[in-house]
């Protein structure tokens, strides 16, 4: 959508430098165009944004408000400044990259962020999921391969990711495209064990795969 | 129109004594089903069913004393009654026009007796302007509504109004929303209005999941055509023919008066196609909820209504803009339509007389926790808590001694007994770190834990986050750990400044209201009860030092 050359060109300025962007483009996609890093858990350029994850939240002024929001949905638009860096938001990443190692602990991706930000992977009691919710895999499966052979059960703390164990047998074993998209490899286990039950001799059986 | 109702009234006889039966939520637990059928039987006894009419009404308020039988035309109000009291009411009261000394309001303080209606001390403090014909109606008779004056406000707004005067005069009477955020309802009104597309939607909100609140059901349990009017008045002046109700699987009553007055509403030409003949049409849909708490949240209903999971989405761009189906959508709660017919009725500058400078009308609010006079009120804004908990609430029972009073439920926050003189207005208790919310009063004596009691909000938020977002899911998951373990008696060195900084990120990152206001009343109380927090704390480290001797 960046390059359609009929939408209106829109300056916005980010860290103080002015970056060229057009109507329609969310502040994390006008960022990444002028090479200014925003990091980010849960985005992935062929999904749509999520806007979960919340480590792309910047501080954004628009006619003198300021607020912060998550850039891979905040659309730009004019006179917009936008600051990727400031105490508050390495505090808000700071503690994001906390909560989640408390729930993955050995993701390579979380521990170099944790550099970072100085997070400390042991603030929070361990409940160690291996799954961070980022909703990669759920959406992959649901946008880009149309078959939702996996996605979420339950609600609040107890949110967990699930395969469809029949689905799983059928449409994931020759697939397995969304593993490499997991931040902390713990797709493959769940995987693993959606097949097992679905391939047991009672397909009716349904197990909580934390 | 008014002929028509002529004609409903003339039937009528005014001076007929009537028998209202509060068929409330409470009232029907507390088994007005018996006094209902005490009373018909009673009649049939004395042969008086042609002479006298029983009235099966919606919440009275008066929630505590109920079940709450009303006896017209004098008005006389008896509290506590037993289906055993009805050959007593009928023989002594209907027909021998006495008192029944035991049924009548008694204060416990000063023994004085109230016998009618306006004369009780919970009544007489209030100013009920919505819930004050809730004794007179009978949820499931329109004729009833048009009785007391119903649908008027509509004809005045289809026959004799432009749209955008009605628009102009919902924003002059500076109606802010009552569902919690107290945003103004005409701007959201002219924003759908102005927002480009043709197809539009107006949406009651009737979802009432804050704990403690109970006014929405009140109203509109008990008065479903004035919130219906008001959303066909809302629909006309956004220029949106399609409204929706979406309301509560769990409260089969509502549901159930909804769909009736919807159904009778469209018989009578209220709705559908070229309304009073002014050429507007206007639907009404009902959709109910999947039972948890979020579905409240705009955004999210709105996805629910779509057939959704109900997720809440930023609302970067604005509902009023893009709501359901991404067309513009003007959602307000039940008790914002309901002062619709109100304000068009009567006027803005009739509704702006009554209120603050920033809060104009009157709140409901409901009353619950340890207050003597539990139940729905209704005050003009600026009546303080003061005299909303002692001289409309009774006070607090057992001679105890108020600490806090807890507004906006899961998601507000406390004020301290030092602060009850605060006047009852968005502005100034918002100010106190306890927003108004949706009118729900939780109201705590001495022997409550502030602590506890936030433990406990964060309890029930954490069973209602979609678990969406991080720093909802995980900063509630983490706070309630800390409460728990404070609760326990477990609290550490460090817990307070960690707790804060949760808060805070929460507060700043989380994706929709429900985690940006989770940690509200944790702030509110950590503002004004500290030392309960240090209390969980030192009495751990006393106890450590104990075992260590």
């Amino acid at each position: 959508m960046a390059n359609n050359t009929k939408k209106t060109e829109i300056i916005v300025q980010i860290d103080g430098t002015e970056v060229k962007a057009t109507e329609g483009m969310t502040v994390l996609q006008a960022a990444q165009s002028a090479g200014i890093f925003i990091p980010t858990l849960c985005y992935h350029e062929k999904l749509e944004p999520y806007g979960v994850c919340r480590m792309c939240t910047v501080e954004v002024e628009v006619r003198g408000w300021t607020k912060h929001v998550a850039a891979c949905l905040y659309p730009v638009e004019k006179e917009l400044i936008v600051r990727t860096r400031s105490e508050k938001i390495d505090k808000i990443r700071k503690m994001i990259l906390e909560f989640l190692l408390a729930h993955a602990p050995c993701s390579p991706q979380l521990q170099e962020l944790a550099e970072e930000y100085g997070a400390d992977k042991d603030r929070f009691d361990k409940e160690a999921s291996f799954c961070i919710l980022c909703g990669l895999c759920v959406r992959y499966c649901a946008e880009v391969k149309k078959k939702n052979a996996v996605g979420y059960v339950d609600n609040g703390p107890r949110r967990e990711i699930r395969f469809i164990p029949e689905l799983a047998l059928t449409e994931c074993v020759d697939c397995k495209e969304c593993f490499e998209l997991c931040p902390t490899s713990y797709l493959q286990a769940a995987f693993v064990l959606a097949q097992s039950i679905a391939s047991s001799p009672d397909p009716s059986q349904t197990v909580s795969i934390k | 129109m008014e002929k028509f109702r002529k004609g409903i009234l003339s039937k009528r006889n005014p001076d007929k004594p009537c028998i209202a039966i509060c068929a409330g939520m409470d009232c029907l637990g507390l088994d007005n089903g018996g006094i209902l059928n005490a009373f018909q039987k009673e009649l049939e006894k004395k042969d008086l069913k042609t002479k006298v009419d029983i009235r099966v009404t919606g919440c009275h308020g008066y929630c505590g004393k109920g079940p709450v039988v009303v006896i017209y035309p004098e008005e006389i109000c008896y509290v506590e009654v037993k289906p055993e009291d009805v050959p007593d009411i009928v023989s002594q009261t209907v027909i021998g026009n006495k008192m029944i000394d035991r049924l009548v309001c008694t204060a416990p303080d000063t023994g004085e007796k109230a016998v009618h209606l306006s004369e009780i001390p919970f009544y007489k403090k209030q100013m009920r302007h919505l819930i004050g014909t809730n004794p007179k109606i009978d949820p499931q008779s329109i004729d009833d509504y048009l009785a007391v004056g119903g649908y008027s406000a509509l004809a005045k707004s289809l026959l004799d109004m432009s749209s955008e005067e009605v628009l102009e005069e919902v924003k002059k009477a500076h109606l802010r929303g009552r569902g919690g955020g107290g945003f103004p309802a005409g701007w959201k009104w002219e924003t759908a209005r102005k927002a480009p597309g043709k197809e539009k939607y107006v949406i009651v909100n009737a979802h009432e999941g804050e704990l403690g609140a109970f006014m929405d059901r009140a109203i509109f349990t008990g008065n479903p055509h004035s919130v219906l009017e008001g959303l066909i008045i809302g629909g006309y002046a956004v220029g949106s023919n399609q409204g929706f109700i979406y309301t509560r699987h769990d409260a089969p009553q509502l549901k159930n008066n909804i769909d009736l007055a919807v159904a009778k509403a469209e018989e009578y030409g209220f709705l559908g196609e070229n309304i009073l003949g002014s050429g507007f049409n206007f639907h009404v849909e009902v959709h109910l909820d999947i039972g948890i708490f979020v579905s409240g949240e705009s955004s999210a209903l709105m996805k629910s209504i779509e057939g959704n999971p109900p997720e809440p989405r930023p609302k970067y761009i604005r509902t009023s803009v893009s709501g359901i189906w991404e067309k513009p959508s003007a959602l307000n709660n039940v008790e914002t339509w309901a002062n619709v017919p109100l304000i068009i009725n009567k006027g803005s500058e009739w509704y702006n007389s009554t209120g603050t400078e920033s809060s104009k009308g009157t709140k409901l609010v409901s009353l619950s926790g340890n207050i003597v006079n539990t139940g729905v009120a209704e005050v003009p804004f600026g009546t303080t808590i003061r005299e909303i908990v002692y001289d409309i609430g009774g006070g607090i029972p057992k001679g105890k001694k108020l600490k806090a009073v807890h507004f906006g439920g899961p998601m507000g926050g406390s004020i301290p007994e030092s602060l009850i003189d605060t006047p009852l207005d968005f502005d100034e208790l918002a100010k106190l770190g306890a927003p108004i919310g949706a009118g729900s009063m939780l109201i705590l004596d001495e022997d409550s834990s502030m602590v506890d009691v936030t433990r406990y909000f964060l309890n029930f938020l954490s069973n209602e986050s979609c678990g969406k977002c991080v720093p909802c899911r995980e900063g509630i998951r983490q706070i309630l750990k800390i409460l728990t373990r404070m609760c326990e008696g477990r609290g550490r060195e460090g817990d307070i400044a960690l707790l804060e900084e949760i808060a805070e990120v929460t507060g700043a990152a989380s994706l929709c209201a429900l985690g940006k206001t989770a940690a509200d009343p944790l702030k509110s109380t950590l503002r004004y009860f500290r030392n309960e927090y240090e209390a969980t704390i030192s009495k751990t480290q006393g106890q450590a030092e104990m075992r260590e001797e």
